[in-house]
């Protein structure tokens, strides 16, 4: 088996409207994501990247085309093994961040483990300060979200992405709700640390610094989805 | 088995994190369990007082008291004949539970002096009929019949006065008379209801002879007593009054009437369902207010499903995270209400309130039906409560809830 992890072809997804006709998010999209390769998707609000990662990450379904998940078809997956599979392959980490409100910084970082079984089940506790040490929140475990700041509340959730050790991160806008400067440290964190742990990284952005830091950029516009051209990812690097 | 732990966890941190929320909530479900464990706990206690204390004095349900005698004489047939015709009887209706009961009298010889005073003659098995629980010694057996000391059950107040301190074993006492027996008390009684002498005789003793004859002019014939399930009573009245008279000598008349009031179970039974049903009233209203604050939560909470969602729960996983969070809820209520409900019926004085001031016989607990029917009932209102919120989480639509 080759080392890429994600493989969308021809990936469309429409949704009907209410009027009954059907509007195209995205059309015809190919994709591959390789094994802890760095990836990033830019483009305008309402060009589909949001569902472009939520197809990605199993929370939506394509309405065509083909989505191979390590080699394995997941348009054939449903219900329980498909819920199981998200849990397993990838963290999410969003723009709002969407921490669970009114639990400490440790219990939201454990509480996808509460969906893993037997050891990692069990140890929960214990694997959720490390990773919090890991993005340099030892001494925040205790706090919860609301008494945080908007980078600190996002490094709790890039621990939490990254807790049960997944294949695959999905970050949407990460940055989007955050101050240029924060916005930057949060961004090298998160490259840094799935680096660390040799998982893949799809950042959706629409800051071209933010997603100079990939290894490989792509644009998405209208629901078509489009390498980079040479000039513009000179112009985002620079 | 770790996933059975994780849906416990999720739903404990979920009680946790909205304690406050869940409390109030669980108010309702709180008093109504109390008052359901109670009112249900007290009135088992009250049905069961009542039902003893009837049983003591007219035997269980159905018992059907015989008796015979002759109109012209006013005496009863000879012992020896209507033994025969009794046991006959109970042969031909395959009767097995029964008892006899005599009146004689008997003349005690105590340290204040003789006293004559009434015994009750009756077969061992008057006991189970009856119900009868010694507070110390036994009742009779069988074997009682054989001894050369006539056997005998007398109350405290017997014992009191014939000394000698707390029973710790049979005792002798010498009953009087032309030609006086040493008796054996076997076993002692609680006080009745009053400071008079009761003494139960064991019947047909091998001495019986030489003690007081009985008189059944002034007591009344021998009685035989039949338990018979209560759908059978009225037959086995009319049965026996049509066969027995057959079996005895000519011109015996025979009594067969049903001792127990018939009403009494049914009464009791009436009881207790209109006392669970109040409570059960009480119940659903209480689940209603859990109910209403589940759907609410819900609502609130489309956001957290939707991201719990993105960790991988399953819809099972979600469903009984929120079915349990309100089963665990509410059986937390249970639990403090039962609790509170069984130290305050243990601290109520039932007896004065319903046995007159006597204690009452065989120390009821609580009853233990009633402090589960609580918990169950709690458990039950929980998930039928959580059960429309679990289903309306399980359908949240994940792209929805996570956007924005
Ligand atoms: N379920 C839906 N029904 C109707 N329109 C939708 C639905 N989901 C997404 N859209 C529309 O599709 C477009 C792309 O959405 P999204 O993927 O969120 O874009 P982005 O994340 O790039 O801003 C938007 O115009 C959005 O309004
Ligand atoms: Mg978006």
């Amino acid at each position: 088996m080759s080392d890429v992890q994600l493989r969308l072809t021809g990936v469309g997804r429409e949704v009907r409207l209410p009027d009954g006709g059907l509007l195209p998010i995205l059309t015809d999209v190919d994709l591959t994501v390789a094994a802890g390769e760095h990836v990033s998707i830019v483009g305008r609000s309402g060009s589909g990247k949001s569902t472009l990662l939520n197809v990605l990450g199993l929370l939506d379904s394509p309405t065509s085309g083909e989505y191979l998940l390590d080699g394995q078809d997941t348009g054939r997956l449903r219900g329980r093994r498909r819920a199981r599979l998200r849990g397993e392959c990838f963290g999410f980490v969003f723009q709002q961040f969407n921490l669970l409100p009114r639990r400490t910084a440790a219990e939201n970082v454990a509480a996808p483990l509460l969906y893993a079984r037997g050891r990692e089940f069990l140890t929960r506790g214990r694997t959720a300060r490390d990773v919090l040490d890991r993005v340099g929140l030892g001494d925040r475990a205790d706090q919860v979200p609301e008494r945080l700041s908007g980078g600190e509340q996002q490094r709790v959730a890039i621990a939490r992405a990254l807790v049960r050790r997944p294949r695959v991160v999905l970050a949407d806008e990460p940055t989007g709700a955050l101050d240029v400067d924060t916005g930057r440290a949060v961004m090298a964190l998160l490259a840094e640390a799935t680096a660390e742990r040799g998982a893949a990284l799809v950042t959706i952005t629409h800051d071209l610094s933010v997603a100079a830091l990939a290894d490989r950029q792509l644009r998405l516009d209208v629901g078509r989805l489009t390498p980079m051209t040479v000039a513009e990812t000179v112009a985002a690097t620079s | 088995m770790t996933g059975v732990l994780g849906v416990l966890a999720e739903a404990w941190g979920e009680v946790r994190v909205h304690r406050v929320r869940v409390v109030l909530s669980l108010v309702g479900v709180f008093l109504a369990v109390f008052a359901m464990t109670a009112v249900t706990g007290l009135g088992l206690i009250v049905a069961q007082v009542q039902q003893e204390q009837a049983e003591r004095y007219q035997g269980r349900a159905a018992t059907i008291s015989v008796s015979g005698f002759d109109p012209a004489t006013g005496l009863p047939p000879s012992p020896d004949a209507w033994d025969a015709a009794s046991q006959e009887l109970l042969d031909r209706y395959g009767v097995t539970e029964y008892a006899t009961v005599g009146y004689g009298s008997a003349l005690l010889r105590l340290p204040a002096g003789t006293q004559e005073v009434q015994t009750t003659d009756v077969s061992p098995s008057y006991g189970d009929l009856h119900r009868i629980e010694p507070i110390a010694g036994r009742w009779f057996t069988d074997r009682d019949r054989e001894s050369l000391s006539p056997a005998l059950v007398v109350n405290e107040f017997v014992l009191d006065q014939m000394g000698g301190g707390p029973f710790t074993g049979p005792r002798s006492i010498v009953l009087g008379g032309p030609r006086p027996v040493t008796a054996t008390v076997v076993g002692v009684l609680e006080n009745d209801g009053g400071e008079y002498p009761q003494v139960y005789r064991i019947d047909r003793s091998v001495l019986e002879a030489a003690t007081a004859p009985r008189d059944p002019y002034l007591f009344g014939p021998d009685q035989l007593e039949l338990w018979v399930p209560a759908a059978q009573a009225d037959d086995v009245v009319a049965a026996v009054s049509s066969d027995l008279p057959l079996l005895l000598p000519g011109g015996i008349q025979v009594q067969a009437y049903r001792m127990d009031s018939p009403g009494l179970a049914g009464s009791l039974d009436t009881l207790r369902l209109a006392v669970r049903g109040a409570g059960g009233v009480v119940l659903l209203l209480g689940g209603l207010g859990v109910f209403n604050v589940g759907m609410m939560a819900v609502r609130q909470r489309v956001r957290e499903i939707g991201i719990r969602r993105s960790f991988g729960a399953t819809s099972g996983r979600v469903f009984s995270a929120i079915m349990l969070e309100s089963v665990v809820a509410t059986l937390l209520a249970g639990v403090a209400a039962v609790a509170l409900a069984v130290l305050v019926v243990a601290n109520l004085p039932i007896e004065e309130w319903f046995n007159n001031g006597v204690p009452i016989a065989d120390e009821p607990g609580f009853p233990v039906q009633a402090a589960v029917e609580g918990l169950v009932a709690a458990a039950g209102v929980g998930a039928l409560a959580g059960l429309l919120p679990a289903v309306l989480a399980v359908r949240v639509k994940v792209i929805d809830a996570i956007r924005f």
